[in-house]
């Protein structure tokens, strides 16, 4: 034991090829194909795994040290918040609706990223690619219950949080971020990849993340920040993640940049319209505002989306053909979603109201163009209505989009009178859609999307009443057996926000707060 | 040139990352929100160990960033010593 | 106006979310469970995978084992993510400090030669069989069926990329990276590695995830565990002088004795559930077991020459009990 050769000490890069894709080794007992059998079938043509760059180099004893230190702030603000009945702190108890919106329309998709991940995590034969997916695979079981738990003090005060999946399988507008994910996860490992690794974590999920979490924060609601941002600091990872993901792709073969750049164009469409609901939280939903969906969508998606475009200019991908749909459509978006769920409100786990008049006039000076113009006259109306008792409830099950499964509400590009639709024949039958991308990514897959579970058809088929219902007895009210499926309480979860139970509760507790007795 | 940015929760604990990294890129600029800060910076921006370390009175690891970081945008260039942000346009 | 929110005492309307109620009646929940139970979809999905048409998204038959309800699996430990994170940062704290005692006391450079390259021969080739581990896992949890135990195995998935983890920080302390590329080098073609890299291998291409379970979780780490990391390690290099070679492993040591009992509570429940689960799993056992012993021979061979038979013999006999006590039928 005499020579005492100082180690060398190893870079970051070379000590982290030890610790991952050093592990790996060509399997030769059992065939390539065999061990990796999902990797060939979408043609995405990889000569060298070696070439890929780890987007970023935490080894698992590092993981845990952060991330343990993250969960437990997290944890102790959780407890501190509930035990401190934090939820009366929240600006008012209509910004609780939002919260319920993310229980039952977020965390489900954060479960779904989870399991897969998971499968891409398993199933890309380049190690550095398989382990930064199974990073991420836990990252965002990490999300959905850290959600789930933030959640749950909500949960015991007031309603509609009650049955998130149960509610995620059957609700009518849940049907639009579960077919987003069931899509993503049932692509294959590459183009659930460029789905959910690039085009939603890395150009959509800052909007939900960012500006609407710290607008949960301007309306005291420590909990929802806390996990926010506590979540959000994992999406950082997984943006490089997306990133480096699609720049390995591009760069290993010319032929794989059409199926990309299809890949691209799809799914920031489909991303786009799923986060047409969190346009409607953030410009109808929180009390107090931060900035509009508007100029969040122009910070986070026209700059930040625009910067990253043109980087990946130099590959040959080019901006989606939707841009231009979705920069007409930024002005009016929050306000036709937000008068549809007016419309529906008889039928979801959530309530719904006419904004005030001030908040109007917010509304007013955001948007400039289009608010006074097309939707205050239709709020106006409304209020009126309500005021006179006569709040109004649509009783007509809308016709929804093949493929985003959103109803038809959106109106023509450059139009904002018309409501835009489209159809298409595929072997005799007839489909719908909301816009001309929604149905070219069904012309490009009409198979898959001749699947696809629709709410409103379902129903008019008979297949969501609770079991042993029967639509011939005497007086049947199809209405309250499909609340009944969705385990909805009617007249407690659903309908008009003023004068419900979570209103009143609230209003009464706070006033304890207030006083000595 | 491309903006990159990086948000970070405002704590005590980001305070003297976010002075450093304010030091350390004269061309960046800070933007306020509820609970957090997002920095932009023209082209690119760096985070540097030695000067948070210096901040802080203690050996700063890179990697801590992750408990306080709420985004970011550009590609990544990490070593030991330097956590760099940009955009090649 | 300041407002004391605590001084508020009101009445919850509910202890916990109704699918939690309905399985444990309307009472303050876990953590564990609010985060684990009926998570996964389970109806209305609406595609086919395009990589596996023939079966819905999350789909109860990619085994051929039977539940009347797959969250019957229950975790023993309770691990969601956070109690999991923050168990683990705590073994990792100790690992650490093991790690810094045998550095800065140089005490691999004290190690005889011939220990310390037993430890290098016989544990550095498992980095691989610990990263299979980690494949296999990643995969049970994508095509398994019900958060209850697919949660657990994407957290067993890393654990075992953290044992190849530790694996290498042992190799590149008591060695270098040569020691490393020597390792690879033996289990990629030293006939004596070959048995275990084929089990490994194999076990890649099962398709039916319970069965993956038992091969590699029951089966190929409830050998090698006790064999390397208990008899090789602890009893055989510690007496000649190793101790600082189980301290850099008390991790896959502590782990080991965890992650059974976990391991145990499923193969007890999918047997309890029924004869036709019960025969099932034991064929399963059966199958991989013979392999996995066999595979193992020369290399205990090699680590303890002619007392190898009579270890692996013991080896198979507490295995068989740990495993009757798990409710298999012989």
């Amino acid at each position: 034991m005499d020579m005492q050769v100082p180690k060398k000490k190893l870079g970051l890069k070379e000590r982290y090829t030890l610790m991952t894709r050093d592990l790996a080794w060509d399997t030769t007992y059992q065939p390539k194909e065999k061990v990796y059998p999902y990797a060939d079938y979408e043609g995405i043509r990889i000569h060298d795994w070696d070439k890929w760059e780890d987007p970023f180099r935490l080894t698992m004893d590092a993981y845990w040290k952060y991330q343990a230190e993250k969960e437990r702030k997290l944890y102790a603000i959780i407890d501190a918040y509930s035990q401190s009945n934090g939820h009366l702190g929240v600006t008012d108890a209509r910004y609780l609706n939002a919260i319920k919106i993310f229980l039952t329309a977020v965390t489900p998709l954060e479960h779904m990223a989870h399991r897969g991940f998971a499968h891409a995590g398993r199933a890309f034969p380049g190690a550095g690619a398989r382990v930064a997916c199974q990073m991420q695979a836990i990252d965002e079981m990490r999300h959905a219950q850290t959600q789930i738990h933030s959640l749950s003090n909500y949960n015991k005060y007031y309603n509609g949080f009650h049955d998130f999946t149960h509610m995620y399988d059957r609700v009518w507008y849940l049907s639009v971020p579960k077919s987003f994910f069931d899509d993503a996860i049932t692509a294959g490992p590459f183009e659930f990849m460029v789905a959910v690794g690039f085009s939603f974590e890395y150009v959509l999920t800052n909007l939900l993340f960012v500006p609407f979490v710290s607008g949960a924060a301007y309306n005291g609601d420590m909990g929802t920040m806390t996990f926010g941002f506590s979540a959000q600091s994992d999406e950082a990872r997984h943006m490089t993640l997306g990133l480096e993901c699609i720049k390995f792709i591009l760069e290993q073969d010319p032929a794989n940049l059409p199926i990309v750049q299809r890949w691209i164009d799809k799914w920031c469409w489909r991303g786009v319209r799923l986060l047409s609901i969190v346009a409607m939280m953030m410009d109808y939903m929180l009390p107090k505002r931060v900035m509009s969906w508007k100029e969040a969508w122009e910070i986070y998606f026209e700059e930040n989306g625009g910067a990253l475009f043109k980087d990946l200019a130099r590959y040959g991908i080019k901006m989606p053909a939707c841009a231009e749909q979705i920069r007409l459509e930024k002005d009016h978006l929050s306000h036709q979603v937000w008068a549809t769920f007016y419309n529906y409100g008889g039928a979801t786990d959530f309530h719904t109201w006419m904004p005030t008049e001030d908040e109007m006039q917010w509304l007013s000076q955001k948007y400039p163009d289009t608010f006074d113009t097309y939707y205050r006259p239709r709020f106006e109306f409304w209020r009126e209505q309500q005021e006179k008792g006569n709040r109004f409830y649509n009783q007509t099950l809308p016709m929804l989009c093949q493929t985003c499964q959103i109803p038809m509400l959106f109106t023509e590009p450059g139009d904002p009178t018309k409501i835009c639709y489209r159809e298409r024949t595929y072997k005799g039958n007839k489909y719908h859609f909301c816009s001309d991308h929604c149905q070219h990514i069904f012309d490009n897959e009409p198979e898959k999307y001749v699947q696809a579970w629709l709410p409103v058809n379902q129903i008019y088929q008979g297949n969501c009443f609770p079991e042993g219902t029967d639509p011939s007895a005497p007086g049947f009210d199809p209405l309250a057996a499909v609340l009944e499926y969705y385990r909805l309480n009617i007249g407690r979860d659903n309908g008009e926000f003023e004068g419900s139970e979570d209103h009143r509760n609230f209003e009464a507790w706070r006033g304890m707060a207030k006083r000595n007795d | 040139m491309s903006r990159v940015f990086i948000a970070l929760q405002t704590n005590d604990d980001t305070r003297p990352i976010i002075e450093s990294i304010l030091a350390d890129n004269p061309h960046a600029v800070p933007v306020e929100s509820p609970a957090m800060i997002k920095i932009d910076a023209e082209g690119h921006l760096t985070v540097k160990r030695e000067s948070i370390s210096e901040l802080i009175g203690r050996d700063f690891d890179l990697q801590e960033l992750h408990t306080h970081l709420i985004s970011l945008s550009g590609h990544i260039d990490e070593s030991d010593d330097e956590f760099t942000l940009y955009w090649d346009n | 106006m300041q407002i004391d929110l605590r001084t508020v005492s009101i009445k919850p309307q509910r202890q916990t979310y109704g699918h939690i109620a309905r399985r444990f009646g309307d009472k303050p929940a876990s953590r564990y469970q609010e985060g684990t139970f009926d998570l996964q979809p389970t109806a209305n999905f609406h595609y086919r995978p395009t990589w596996d048409p023939e079966r819905e998204i999350f789909d109860t038959s990619r085994t051929r084992l039977q539940m009347k309800d797959w969250y019957a699996f229950k975790d023993p430990r309770q691990y969601y993510y956070g109690a999991w994170t923050l168990a683990r940062a705590r073994q990792q704290d100790t690992a650490e400090s093991n790690f810094d005692f045998v550095e800065t006391r140089n005490l691999g450079a004290l190690l005889a030669d011939d220990v310390r390259q037993q430890a290098l021969d016989l544990l550095l080739p498992l980095r691989h069989a610990a990263w299979g581990a980690n494949l296999n896992n990643s995969a049970i949890c994508a095509y398994g069926y019900g958060t209850a135990i697919t949660q657990p195995c994407m957290f067993h998935a890393m654990d075992n990329l953290a044992i190849a983890q530790y694996l290498t920080r042992i190799g590149l302390l008591l060695g270098d990276t040569g020691s490393l590329a020597a390792a690879k080098e033996r289990w990629l073609y030293a006939a004596d590695w070959q048995g275990l890299r084929r089990y490994v291998e194999d076990s890649f291409v099962v398709q039916d995830w319970f069965e993956l379970f038992v091969a590699q979780n029951l089966v190929l780490d409830g050998l090698v565990y006790p064999l390397f990391y208990k008899t090789v390690v602890e009893d055989e290099l510690s007496l000649r002088g190793g101790t600082a070679v189980a301290m850099l492993t008390q991790f896959m040591t502590e782990w080991y004795a965890e992650t059974t009992r976990w391991v145990d509570a499923q193969i007890k429940t999918a047997c309890a559930e029924s004869p036709h689960n019960a025969v099932m799993v034991r064929d399963w056992i059966t199958a991989w077991q013979s392999r996995a012993l066999e595979a193992l021979k020369p290399l205990a061979q090699r680590a303890l020459g002619e007392r190898a038979g009579s270890t692996l013999d013991d080896l198979a006999t507490q295995f068989a009990a740990r495993v009757a006590k798990c409710g298999v039928p012989v």
